[in-house]
């Protein structure tokens, strides 16, 4: 801090977003996250990436190009919506569903990898396996987040990480992406309920 | 979104394009070989029908139990309405059951938000749902239809659609002429004067919807849907055309007629609610055509009455845009 700098003061105004995560980091994160998908599974052939809208189908999209680019193969990718398998929908505004979108070779036997963009209470992602289940029935689900913030409320964890991001319960945490926020990537915390 | 759906008038523009947009996620289910989602798990729901049904009542019964609510199907002569007991009594009785919401079909216009009524003054909690009340609105019928006329014409921006037949008997116009401008579309409401209800023109004007008695000029003129309605007899007390043949001479959507509306549009697309009197409104080679929607519509008629069920069962009645 510059010697003349005023003290901080207490305020009633939230402190501005704080940056946790760039453009580049998001890249290399995923990058990782790509070449764990591949080892783990020993090549992407039985892979089908699921995306859980809104943003986890962006990075669904953005993880398939790049295990294409690593293994020189197409790789199905695909969307889940959740919102009929919540068990948080009385007492909130009725929400509009996203599309719910599977690649033509289904689920079946195949190794589905869920993607989402903050692992939080992981009410999302039970949805989501209830959702898979009326579907089909997957070889094996493996999950991807880009954030897992902690403070879980079953007994869930991801398979591959971004970042582990320790946070308090009243903190926001608020993915942008480029390609459906129209802005550039940014992972950003901030004060203020979830 | 409301507490009950009593009209099309009830649904503002978010909560009427959040309805069909909805109903495109929830038509997806009957493709799916687990036809089953758990959104409605616990709630209950009775279909109380005063009139005779056989799709509306099955596509509701259909569509909360591919919710996973409980259904119960009650008809009047069934109930105990066939003993004497009043309106009131039964859908109180029925209410104080614990019931979340009662689908009610009932010949006399007005009968849904009558119960609406008692029961906000009494504070029951039940939900009201309209699924047709005489001659006034069918509010599920009006959003299938434009869900289903979406779904083939791409959008109703811009549309013609040509609404034809007993308009002062169709609770399906009325509904209808309150969606369908909404979204869009340039509706013609076409009837012989003796079956367009007194008024009409004054609301026309307010609703956005033109009137016209020829049916021939209406297709001349190019239509991308025809709406065929029912020419309902059972409501006729007096003589509203001469004979059946003079009726479908002018407003039956006859086979020179369907040759005339794909010769002038090759994509037009006929609807009718159901049931058909073929031969009368509708010729069976236009039922049985490959532009006629009817049995899409009756498809659509599940996903609709799923996303009014979620919409006004699973939460606290505002409407969210995004499910992020």
């Amino acid at each position: 801090m510059c010697p003349d700098s005023p003290p901080p003061q207490a305020t009633d105004h939230p402190p501005a977003d704080r940056e946790v995560l760039s453009a580049g980091d998001i890249s290399r994160a995923l990058r990782r996250i790509a070449h764990e998908v591949v080892e783990r599974n020993k090549g992407a052939g039985n892979v089908v990436l699921l995306g859980i809208p809104s943003r986890g189908v962006e990075l669904a999209r953005r993880l398939g190009d790049l295990i294409a680019e690593i293994e020189g193969s197409e790789v199905p990718v695909g969307s889940l919506d959740v919102t009929m398998y919540r068990d948080d929908l009385r007492g909130r505004p009725t929400k509009t569903p996203h599309q719910t979108h599977f690649p033509s070779a289904g689920v079946d036997d195949r190794v589905v990898v869920l993607v989402d963009d903050v692992l939080y209470s992981g009410r999302t992602v039970r949805a989501a396996l209830d959702a898979l289940a009326d579907y089909g029935r997957p070889r094996s689900v493996r999950l991807a987040v880009l954030v897992d913030r902690g403070h879980r409320e079953l007994p869930i964890r991801a398979d591959h990480v971004g970042k582990n991001l320790p946070t308090s319960h009243s903190e926001r945490v608020t993915v942008r992406l480029t390609g459906h926020d129209d802005v550039e990537d940014s992972v950003t915390i901030s004060r203020g309920e979830r | 979104m409301t507490k009950h759906l009593l009209s099309v008038a009830d649904l503002d523009d978010d909560a009427l394009r959040s309805v069909l947009s909805t109903a495109t996620e929830m038509h997806d289910v009957q493709h799916r070989a687990v036809k089953k989602i758990p959104t409605l798990r616990g709630r209950t729901v009775i279909n109380l029908f005063f009139e005779d049904s056989t799709r509306t009542r099955s596509s509701f019964e259909i569509a909360g139990k591919w919710m996973s609510a409980d259904t119960i199907n009650i008809t009047g002569k069934g109930s105990s309405a066939s003993k004497g007991e009043s309106l009131r009594d039964t859908v109180r009785t029925i209410a104080a059951m614990g019931v979340d919401a009662i689908v009610m079909r009932h010949q006399a216009s007005g009968a849904a938000h009558q119960v609406a009524g008692w029961f906000d003054e009494s504070g029951v909690a039940t939900s009201v749902l309209n699924a047709g009340d005489g001659t006034h609105e069918h509010p599920t019928q009006a959003l299938l239809d434009a869900y289903t006329l979406e779904r083939r014409l791409g959008t109703l921006e811009g549309k013609r659609i040509a609404i034809v037949g007993d308009v002062t008997h169709s609770r399906v116009f009325r509904s209808n002429v309150l969606a369908l401008p909404r979204l869009g579309a340039h509706v013609t409401v076409v009837a012989p004067p003796t079956l367009m209800p007194s008024g009409v023109a004054s609301w026309a004007a307010t609703d956005g919807f033109a009137l016209a008695d020829d049916l021939d000029e209406v297709i001349d003129s190019g239509v991308d849907a025809l709406m065929m309605l029912r020419v309902q007899r059972e409501r006729m007390a007096g003589g509203f055309f001469p004979t059946p043949r003079e009726y479908t001479v002018g407003y039956g959507l006859t086979r020179d007629r369907l040759t005339a509306l794909t010769a002038r549009n090759p994509e037009a697309v006929i609807c009718h609610p159901g049931p058909m009197n073929r031969g009368l409104e509708i010729a069976a080679d236009a039922a049985d055509a490959a532009s006629s929607l009817v049995l899409d519509q009756v498809s659509a008629g599940v996903a609709v009455r799923m996303s009014v069920l979620y919409h006004l069962l699973a939460s606290d009645g505002s409407v969210e845009g995004s499910a992020a």
